[in-house]
């Protein structure tokens, strides 16, 4: 009884000694958590007290917050920087580059992954050699392909879908296949002992049991194309069918003094992904580092 | 009963009469692999056969417009290597651009991992906002930047004026040759490092914690535990880092074209965007072919190292 009673004593001893050690560190780890927090985050809140600054009010006060609020920078930046046409441009090159990504790409993984055809292991070797080539290496040629395939009258945003889907097809197939493998086939084997053929047994069992690798490509390739600049740059033309990254760009070099519209312009870039980011936080960062590592 | 009684089929016509050989086929052959067929034929399109005529483009003295190529072997090389200074300038620009980004992110990430490793509660709120950075368009944080490192207005001035100094810190970062190229790195970087962090806290978290423990019982200090359980524990996700991160330097393009084109004077030039402006400005299609060929060389050199180091028996 004395020796338990003694033991646990040292025990509660040793345990708050441990413990007061341990919030000790733990201060100094939060201490340098919130200074990179705010290295991270107070450039983002420049940019937001900035977008609702009046020119004149950045003029005297451009970085603190802003004493008078004003929206005004927001329809101007909209109309003036052509949003209408530049975001509904962004969501048709993301919408239409994830479903065409996820559709070939989920089809090339089902099969690479179930059926396993003769010359499976070649092409996932072309797959991840192919991976492994730089946009720089094959620019130049694809822009001579791509300006005859427009002479001949195709839409260049089909084009540029067809780049990014094809870039992005590596990324897919490795990730879509690994999670393909690791389901298990007998649930695809009851499928068929019950008659159901081979499309029934991706969409009705395959896809609906993967549908966390297939929302992780998603997330990845749809950021990626949000943001991409520079295919969109060097293969889009018309200022009708810019995406928001090169049409801001533009709109920046125009208007380069005008910190309070360019600012509010950026707002509008980065709030549907702020969006989406917030409400899916766990999702975009395992996904984007389980699939980001790509060029 | 007639399958039972039917002999095995071996030349290709029977193969091709027999009803079983024929059905197997479809199912385990032609409808794989037309599953597989539409993206690999566009990656092929897009990807290979450009990349391919890339290789004989660089050989040529092509303008990028008309027919009017000539064969000239491997004479853009020569150019680029033993007369264009540019492409020197540029050359070493990447190689400083890969010392940076293989040193300051990860040397960034790998504290704040192990920071952010230790923590219990509220973890997951600095995880989210260290990672913001790295979701915005590289537009976006280029145009931030530029305000922040602006001369006038941005934080150098601010600086000055709290502490009542005049053009000490209120300088233009983007416009010096002497620092451009390192304000670049230091704001691709603000955008990049999170995303190290975010894979060396993954790596860390799947470390047992009994390693931990044991470490404990042998006496280790901090240092110590980060130095023997930590880092072995995540080696396989830095090491690799280091070969993408490298790779990567080669390809740096956005944030030097958006903010000073690879200005002033060539002071921040790097070969993407040197290749740029050739094949796209100047109709140097040959030429700049041959720098994308150089840079894919360079990767594939990076890749090889790594490959023969794993060959060796590192744990890579």
């Amino acid at each position: 009884m004395t020796a338990i009673g003694k033991v646990s004593l040292q025990d509660a001893v040793l345990q708050r000694g441990r413990s007061r050690e341990r919030s000790r560190l733990l201060v100094f780890n939060h201490a340098v958590l919130l200074l990179l927090t705010a290295f991270a985050i107070v450039p983002l809140l420049v940019l937001a007290f900035n977008s609702v600054k009046t020119n004149l009010e950045i003029g005297q006060n451009p970085l603190g917050p802003p004493v008078n609020i004003v929206t005004d920078n927001f329809p101007n930046a909209w109309a003036k920087g052509h949003f209408a046409t530049t975001m509904g441009n962004s969501i048709i090159y993301v919408v239409a580059t994830i479903a065409a990504e996820l559709v070939f790409g989920g089809l090339a993984a089902y099969a690479l992954a179930r059926k396993k055809p003769p010359g499976s292991d070649a092409l996932m070797l072309y797959f991840l050699v192919a991976s492994t080539i730089p946009l720089w290496m094959y620019i130049v040629p694809l822009f001579v392909q791509i300006n005859a395939l427009k002479r001949i009258g195709v839409d260049a945003r089909l084009l540029l879908i067809m780049v990014y889907v094809a870039g992005n097809a590596p990324l897919t197939i490795f990730l879509l296949r690994s999670y393909m493998i690791d389901l298990p086939s007998e649930l695809e084997d009851a499928a068929r002992v019950d008659g159901a053929n081979e499309f029934q047994v991706l969409t009705r069992i395959v896809i609906p049991l993967t549908m966390p690798g297939f929302l992780t490509v998603g997330l990845v390739v749809g950021l990626g194309v949000w943001n991409e600049f520079l295919l969109a740059l060097t293969f889009i033309h018309d200022p009708n069918q810019y995406p928001v990254t090169t049409s801001f760009y533009k709109f920046v070099d125009r208007f380069d003094r005008d910190w309070a519209l360019t600012s509010a312009g950026a707002v509008i870039i980065i709030f549907p992904v702020m969006v989406l980011f917030l409400a899916l936080q766990r999702q975009f960062i395992n996904g984007l580092a389980e699939g980001g590592i790509k060029t | 009963m007639a399958v039972l009684t039917q002999k095995k089929p071996t030349t290709i016509l029977e193969k091709l009469n027999d009803e079983t050989w024929r059905r197997k086929f479809i199912r385990n052959v032609l409808i794989p692999w037309l599953f597989i067929a539409p993206l690999l034929i566009l990656h092929i399109y897009v990807v290979t056969v450009p990349a391919v005529q890339g290789i004989y483009m660089s050989m040529t003295d092509w303008k990028g417009v008309g027919r009017n190529a000539n064969f000239i072997g491997l004479e853009n090389y020569r150019e680029l290597f033993f007369e264009d200074e540019t492409f020197g300038k540029a050359l070493g620009n990447n190689i400083i651009w890969m010392i940076f980004f293989l040193t300051v992110p990860f040397i960034l990430a790998l504290f704040a991992a192990t920071m952010l490793s230790q923590i219990k509660r509220g973890g997951m709120i600095y995880r989210s906002i260290l990672f913001i950075p790295y979701v915005l368009a590289s537009v976006v944080t280029i145009t931030i930047w530029k305000n922040l490192l602006n001369p006038q207005r941005g934080i150098g001035a601010a600086l000055d004026k709290m502490l009542g100094l005049e053009g000490a810190f209120g300088i233009a970062y983007l416009g010096r040759p002497e620092s451009a190229l390192m304000s670049i790195a230091f704001i691709d970087n603000w955008h990049f490092w999170g995303f190290l962090m975010i894979l060396f806290l993954a790596a860390m978290q799947a470390i047992p914690p009994v390693l931990y423990d044991a470490a404990k019982i042998d006496g280790a200090n901090r240092w110590q535990e980060f130095r023997h359980v930590t880092l072995p524990g995540i080696r396989p996700v830095v090491l690799f880092m280091f070969m993408m991160v490298a790779i990567w330097s080669f390809l740096a393009f956005d944030y030097i074209f958006l903010s000073t084109q690879g200005g002033p004077g060539g002071a921040s030039e790097v070969i993407a965007t040197l290749l740029y402006k050739n094949a796209f400005f100047r109709f140097e299609a040959g030429y700049g072919a041959a720098m994308g060929v150089v840079i894919s060389i360079f990767a594939g050199f990076i890749i090889m190292i790594f490959v023969t180091l794993r060959r060796r028996g590192w744990d890579i």
